[in-house]
């Protein structure tokens, strides 16, 4: 299907995350995460508990930009943060506006702490996240100022870390996958470092490392992301992004 | 004999508070935040206060406007727009000292506060850059045979709170109405004294009249005051009765990126008292209606 767009790739690589998850609360943060995360809950995943990203638990999968739907449940933030998290059946895909080979995150502030260059959102649930639940990150714009050696704030926690704070940092810890515009990893390379799982068509081992600012393992020969099926490009189409948003945060190249 | 009752105006509220004092304010980013009284604090001689909230446009006001010295924050947002400006200019110039957590240590912080314990454990935090960045959190090891060493999270104890509520009666029962009580009653619980603005105070019985006896969040025993502001989380939610003013956001935000533009968007809009603001916002939809 040469007609597959990056985004649609995308979409269906991100929903291949959340597919062996079971009936846990998938909390995707962002538009193509949302897209993916509803993807797999009418594919791999039926039984992922969505939100419409407030309080209410959604029955249904409404197209992306709208949040009406039957209301399954109640899951306002204290439930989240004191019942969910902590529960651990949850799996959240949190942005990263740096990523490190070791799987630290930053959403906190771009330069020193005292004085950021850049102050980003603040580190939010990412430090409780990353020990307590299943976590993976969402890239649209891969890049070597994003994916980079060391990140500047440490915001969620990857696993070397995890490990130097001890065992009740590594009981629960699990992050899982990045996803970017460029194609999946995990952190299976070496002490637990950022690992080609599949690379976008179009892409190659040599463009994601020339496009990263970090080295990448690669185990042998490294697959290309599987296409979507018909039936999942049904869904995307016409069901759950019939506006073509993700074409906004992930342009056709 | 009756309870007396604890109706106050926006002033009486400023008046209770001290310059040098730890407020919490309730809400979350741009939603269901006490406006009117913020707006209040602008207005007074308060200075040097530490604030502590889930923050939004509270804390950047606060912040421009010299009142907060000191913020405790796990984000600062305005939700449609991603990020706070005039909260990320004082982070960028280095005005204000600032204590940076995980949104659910944050909240264990005022839980702590609430119970009067001096911590309550938890793993958020281990392994991240908040212990290093905030060097007075200490870890603790778990007395029991798995020796799990978790953090500390010590209690945020509040000398006042403000928060923002729907509805409520002249004793400080108080109602959201909304989808979600934010962390409202533990913020009043956190705090030596709290006052709940609301969009209306009517009578006991009209509570219950129409919505779930679960919509009751606060209780009188956790309130000192009551004070109506109808619109007063404007511009932020206060779901059902408003949505977010999206347009006017976006003209505060705008706004905020130059000195020059705040100077004239806070002249136009903070230079009055609350009656004043609430005309120039009508004023402001009136003129982008003409438009």
């Amino acid at each position: 299907m040469s007609d597959v767009t990056r985004s649609e790739y995308c979409a269906v690589a991100i929903a291949d995350c959340f597919a062996d998850d079971g009936e846990i609360m998938g909390s995707p943060m962002g538009l193509l995460p949302t897209l993916g995360a509803r993807l797999a809950k009418n594919t791999s995943n039926p039984e992922l508990l969505l939100t419409d990203g407030e309080a209410r638990i959604l029955k249904g999968t409404p197209p992306l930009g709208q949040t009406t739907d039957v209301t399954e449940g109640w899951m306002p933030f204290r439930l989240v943060l004191e019942s969910v998290v902590t529960y651990g059946k949850r799996h959240v895909m949190m942005g990263a506006t740096q990523i490190d080979r070791h799987g630290n995150q930053n959403i906190s502030a771009i330069g020193p702490w005292d004085k950021p260059t850049r102050q980003l959102l603040g580190v939010r649930g990412a430090p409780g996240n990353t020990v307590n639940n299943r976590t993976s990150y969402w890239v649209p714009k891969h890049s070597a100022r994003v994916v980079v050696e060391e990140v500047d704030i440490v915001s969620g926690v990857g696993r070397a870390r995890a490990e130097a704070a001890g065992s009740a940092a590594t009981r629960f810890h699990d992050v899982h996958r990045l996803v970017t515009d460029l194609g999946v990893f995990d952190f299976g390379g070496p002490e637990h470092t950022l690992r080609f799982v599949s690379i976008h068509p179009g892409e190659s081992v040599e463009s994601v490392r020339e496009a990263s600012g970090c080295d990448i393992h690669a185990d042998g020969d490294v697959p290309e992301t599987r296409e979507p099926t018909a039936g999942e490009l049904v869904l995307i189409r016409e069901l759950l992004d019939p506006s073509n948003l993700r074409e906004r945060e992930v342009p056709a190249r | 004999m009756r309870a007396a009752s604890k109706k106050l105006t926006v002033d009486d509220v400023v008046g209770r508070i001290e310059s040098g004092m730890t407020l919490g304010i309730g809400g979350w980013g741009s939603r269901r935040k006490p406006m009117a009284l913020v707006r209040a604090i602008l207005r007074s001689d308060l200075t040097d206060l530490h604030v502590v909230s889930y923050a939004g446009p509270d804390v950047g006001l606060l912040l421009a406007a010299g009142k907060a010295s000191r913020v405790t924050f796990a984000f600062a947002t305005l939700d449609s727009i991603p990020l706070e400006p005039l909260f990320s200019r004082a982070r960028q110039e280095g005005t204000a000292q600032f204590r940076e957590w995980d949104e659910g240590m944050f909240q264990t912080g005022l839980r702590a506060a609430a119970q009067r314990v001096p911590f309550l454990p938890m793993r958020a935090g281990l392994g991240s850059a908040v212990l290093e960045n905030d060097p007075d959190l200490r870890t603790v090891k778990s007395p029991y045979e798995d020796g799990e060493e978790l953090v500390a999270v010590p209690a945020i104890p509040l000398d006042v709170s403000l928060v923002h509520m729907n509805r409520a009666d002249s004793q400080g029962n108080a109602q959201y109405l909304g989808p979600d009580p934010y962390f409202d009653d533990v913020f009043c619980m956190a705090a030596r004294e709290a006052y709940v603005s609301t969009e209306q105070i009517i009578d006991t019985a009209g509570l219950t009249v129409d919505a779930p006896l679960q919509s009751l969040l606060i209780n009188r025993t956790m309130v000192a005051g009551v004070v109506e502001t109808p619109n007063g989380a404007h511009f932020t939610t206060c779901t059902p009765t408003y949505e977010r003013d999206e347009k006017f956001q976006k003209a505060y935000a705008t706004a905020a990126k130059t000195p020059e533009d705040w100077a004239e968007f806070a002249e136009r809009f903070l230079s009055g008292d609350e009656d004043a603001y609430q005309a120039a916002v009508a004023a402001f939809h009136e003129e982008a209606a003409d438009v």
